[in-house]
This record gives C-alpha cells, structure tokens and sequence, in this order.
C-alpha cells in the first residue's frame, strides 16, 4: 500500500487493512512514528517511539494497530503527562486513564501526547505552557482548543485519529476549526478517571477523527460504565457503525435567535448550505426557541472557573509537580502556584473563588447554577419538538493567532454554540460543511456544523451524521501535508 | 468593578502571591468578565432549583471490601521533597 493511500486513509480503513493481512501492524506504526517525528505544529508534547507505543496492548482487538494520539491530559503510567501546565512540568503519572487503558485493550498503540490549553482552559492552545500549536490549513491561525493538538495532528496527517476532552466546546470548536469530525458524548457516556480534571460536572472525553464511522468506533471502544468513576453510566447496547443514507421523517431544529451578531458570512453560508443538504436528505428544518441559551456563556464562566477553582487546589508543591519555594508553607504554596500556573488558569482560579466567596456564593454560583437548570430545561422542550439541534459550531472559522488574546471576553465568545450544550450535557458533534473565507477575505478554511441529540441518543447522533456527511462529501486532504515539515 | 484590595483577597483565598503588575491587569480583567456575568440578573430564577450535575443517579455504591492501595514508594515517586517514608514541607513558620 503506498504511503500516500495510508496517510488519507481513515481509522476504520486502515484496521480492516491490518485485519486482512495487507498492511501488518508493525509498519503502520513505523509509518506514523514517522509522520509525528516531523511534526511542524508542536501539535506533540511528547512522542512515542516503537516500544513505548507498544506497552500495554491488547492482542487482536478491533482495532488492532492503529495508532492512536491522546490528549496531555489523560495520565498515561510512566509516560510524561503535564496538561500542558508548568506545574505539572515532568510528571509522570503512576497509573493510566480508564479512557487510555480501554483504547490500548482495543490495540490501539499510542502515538504521543498532544498539546492543549494548559488544563484545558482555551479557545486556541494559545494558553499552553509549551508554545502555541498551529492550524495545518493555515500556520498563521490557531488550531482552536482546548484539544488544538489533538485536532491538528489529525487533519495535519501527524496521526490517524485522536482523544480529546471537552468541557465548553474542546473537541468540536478544534474539530470545526480544523476540517475534521469531532464528538462530545453526553456526560456520563465515557469514564473520566485519570483524565485530569478542569471542571468535573461538565468535562468529557471523546474522539477527534477524519470521518464520523471512526468517531462511532472510538466510542463504542471508549464507552461504558467504570467503577472508578461513580459518575460513568456508558451507553446502553453501546454503538455500532452508521449506515444510514436518508434523514426521512428527522425534525432538526434551528435556534435562529441565538444566531445572531458576530457570526461570518462564509460560516453562515455553509450553515445554510447544510440545511439544504438535509432537506435534501428528507429531513425537516424548524425554527426552535432556546430561550436561556443567550445566557450560556455567562453562566458557565461562573461554574467552570468555579469548580476549577476547587479542582486545581491540589496543584500545592506537596505530593507532585512543581515547588518553587521552600521558604516557610504559605510561601511554599503561593509561589509555586505563581510560578506554576498560567495567566489563564490564574484568572479562572481568582474568577472561580472569587464567585465561591462569602458574600458573592448565592450571587454567583447559586444563580448560575439555576441558570443552567433554565437551560437544561429549554433543550428538554427543543427535544420534545425536534430530533436534533444544530448550528455552527462556532461563529468564525479559524482566527490568527494572537487575535483574540487581549481581551478574555472575546476568547470566550468563541465558545457561544458550544457551551449551552455542555451546560445541559447531551451529546454533539462537529462535521465538516466546507471551506469558507474568513470576514476580510483570506484563504479558505473549515466550517464546522454542530449537531446536539438528546442524552445518550448518540447512535441515532451517528446516524444522522453518517448521512449528512455523505452528502456534503468534504475533503480534508489538502491539509494532510500541513503538518509535516 | 473589582478593587485591587479584593483581587489581593481573593488571591489569598486562592494561594496566589501575584506580581504588583498582575494585580492591576486581574482587577481590570476580572470586573470586566464580571460585567458581563452580572447579566444573569435578567434570568428569572424564581423557585427554580440548582443543577450541579445533568445525570440523574443517587448513591452509587460498592461493597466495602479491602482492596489493595498505590503503593507507598510509588506514590512518593513524584514528590518534590520525600523522606522517610513521607511528604516532606517546609515549617509553617520559616524560622524554625
């Protein structure tokens, strides 16, 4: 098989290779090793090489031999794990993610660990303490975030496929940004064990891949319920392969008032342009109202950096990671939680205590946790009407790096389809919808389109997605040698 | 708006010995997400109950069992200063 067919093939593609004696595992890894050692995108933190890739595999599982690039935030048994954090800076965990351990029972080797927003706190790994990570489309743009790595690698042909979490919008925003497929199960879906946490009432794992039959096989590996994790429930009869060609008898609904200022031409045209496709496809497009969503972002900047705030308190200089001083205790903790975290997480630490302080608690965290009770609720009626909810998965394709970064606020707009979704915890993915410029002209780049299914609905998610994808028929190929130098 | 006084409270509250720069920067940063936070107040939140969590599941348990736990060495094996068996830290007062 000729390298050139290996790089654009899917994960799914080259298993079924494996299975049937064409390719032999061993030189599909050699070729990715390969591929990743030339990473132009400092889309790796750390890489593997032919043995470490190797340790821990299972024996002929289903997806024997593919390789596999995983998120720096997924602790991963003697191999270097930092959440692209300073005070994380040489870590390496005694123990592996339930999400990694099950994904090397599949025989997935692993590839590298890829950079991120520094506990995955971004819209851009522009916050990672590792440098920034690159768009393959574009070397000037970012690759979104906070799983930019593992969205680059996949679309810059520096990996196969990918594991990513996300909290507000990190697998589908990087997805969307980059041309590729990216999938948030609904909570509770995928274990969160040994995945370092962020914000734990929201944060989950899911697959970043070239094409959405991947993004199905990743889950049904992934999925499932997990002692060590009381919050994991996985997905009943788990998921299988989508096939479906027609959206016959499918409502999708459209939230036309939360689409309102500050989305682009181009990412609006090829919004439209899908919910032609669908109707296409026999799927019907109605006008939904999701009243609360408007206050989405509002109120998760209250929740996140909230629990954040309480989750990252175990970042003392005590039992891992950084010191940074050994003056007397308190210094001990300051300065080392001064030198150690990032301009970012500092402010969400100060923003999360500051809303779980005395006198501001019931001001803050207590309405915005009834917020979000509102928002759960407006897609609990949207579903009662509709199948499916969609938009773009994000307002503007992939912007310049640097762009966004002096003011918090605009950095967080990028996330204002993604985060109502979170905050009611059902499942959604990015598909590609094609190529679009950005607003003041400039080469063409991704658009995503986002669909959200009721909880745990995500074959019927799949589905839908399957064919949709089909008829839109995007090619991500020109992408594939962006990553390599 | 946000006050340097309480951004240093707040990073007291936190463990955060911030520069005198950063003070200045967070103060303005902080009251600015805060403005747009403070938007909530439109959202009538009348008899609605809080959601800390979107899965309905109620006392997930296990049998108690003993079980084997991380093992004492390699628990110490990232920490910054073991000894003996334990985390070491420096006095809480820093002349001892």
């Amino acid at each position: 098989m000729a390298d050139i067919e290996l790089l654009a093939a899917s994960g799914a593609e080259t298993a079924a290779k494996i299975k049937s004696g064409e390719l032999s595992a061993d030189e599909v890894l050699a070729f990715w090793l390969d591929r990743a050692g030339r990473d132009r995108l400092n889309g790796y933190l750390w890489q593997a090489d032919r043995d470490s890739a190797r340790q821990g595999l299972g024996e002929g599982g289903p997806l024997d031999g593919v390789p596999l690039a995983i998120k720096d935030i997924f602790c991963t048994e003697g191999v270097p794990t930092t959440a692209a954090s300073r005070i994380l800076g040489g870590y390496v965990p005694p123990y592996t993610a339930t999400s990694v351990r099950k994904a090397m029972a599949a025989g997935m080797p692993m590839l590298g660990k890829t950079n991120m927003d520094e506990f995955a706190m971004g819209s851009s790994n522009e916050n990672s303490a590792f440098g920034a990570c690159l768009n393959p489309w574009d070397t000037e743009r970012v690759p979104g975030g906070s799983s930019g790595g593992s969205a680059a690698v996949v679309a810059g042909g520096l990996a196969p496929w990918s594991l990513g979490t996300d909290t507000g919008g990190s697998i589908r925003q990087p997805a969307g940004f980059c041309g590729i497929v990216g999938l948030k199960p609904t909570y509770g879906a995928i274990s969160r064990f040994g995945m370092i946490a962020f914000a734990s009432s929201l944060d989950q794992c899911g697959p970043l891949t070239r094409n959405v039959t991947d993004a199905a096989l990743l889950l049904n590996v992934l999925q499932g319920r997990d002692e060590m994790d009381s919050t994991s429930v996985g997905i009943e009869g788990g998921i299988k392969a989508p096939d479906a060609e027609r959206l016959d008898g499918m409502t999708f609904g459209v939230p036309r008032a939360l689409m309102g200022e500050g989305i682009e031409a181009g990412v609006l045209a090829r919004f439209e342009d899908t919910l032609i496709r669908i109707a296409e496809l026999g799927g019907e497009i109605v006008d939904i109202e999701l009243p609360h969503a408007g206050h989405a972002i509002s109120a998760y900047y209250v929740l996140a950096p909230a629990e954040a705030s309480t989750n990252l308190s175990r970042y003392d200089g005590v039992r891992y990671g950084l010191r940074a001083s050994n003056e007397d205790l308190l210094s001990m903790y300051e300065v080392t939680r001064e030198d150690g975290f990032g301009p970012e997480v500092k402010r969400r630490i100060m923003l999360g205590t500051y809303a779980l302080s005395s006198g501001y608690y019931d001001a803050y965290y207590g309405r915005a946790q009834r917020v979000r009770t509102r928002i759960v609720e407006d897609f609990e009626k949207a579903f009662g009407e509709v199948d499916f909810v969609v938009t773009p998965t994000s307002p503007t394709v992939a912007f310049k790096l640097g762009e966004k970064t002096s003011d918090p606020w605009t950095m967080y707009l990028s996330d204002v389809f993604t985060v109502p979704i979170s905050l009611a915890g059902v499942p959604a993915i990015s598909i590609p919808a094609g190529l679009a410029e950005p607003d003041g002209g400039g080469s063409e780049l991704p658009v995503g389109f986002q669909i959200a299914a009721p909880a745990f609905a995500e074959q019927k998610l799949l589905e839908a997605s399957y064919a949709l994808e089909q008829a839109i028929g995007f090619d991500g190929s020109a992408a594939l040698e962006g990553g390599v130098s | 708006m946000i006050e340097r006084e309480q951004v240093l409270h707040v990073a007291r509250l936190s463990r955060l010995r911030l520069g005198d720069e950063e003070i200045d920067t967070l103060a303005g940063e902080l009251s600015s997400i805060l403005d747009h936070v403070d938007k909530l107040a439109e959202v009538d939140i009348e008899g609605v109950e809080p959601t800390s969590h979107v899965v309905p599941l109620e006392n997930v348990l296990r049998p108690d069992e003993p079980r084997p736990s991380l093992d004492r060495e390699l628990a110490l094996s990232q920490a910054p200063d073991p000894h003996d068996g334990a985390f070491r830290v420096p006095s809480p007062q820093a002349e001892f």
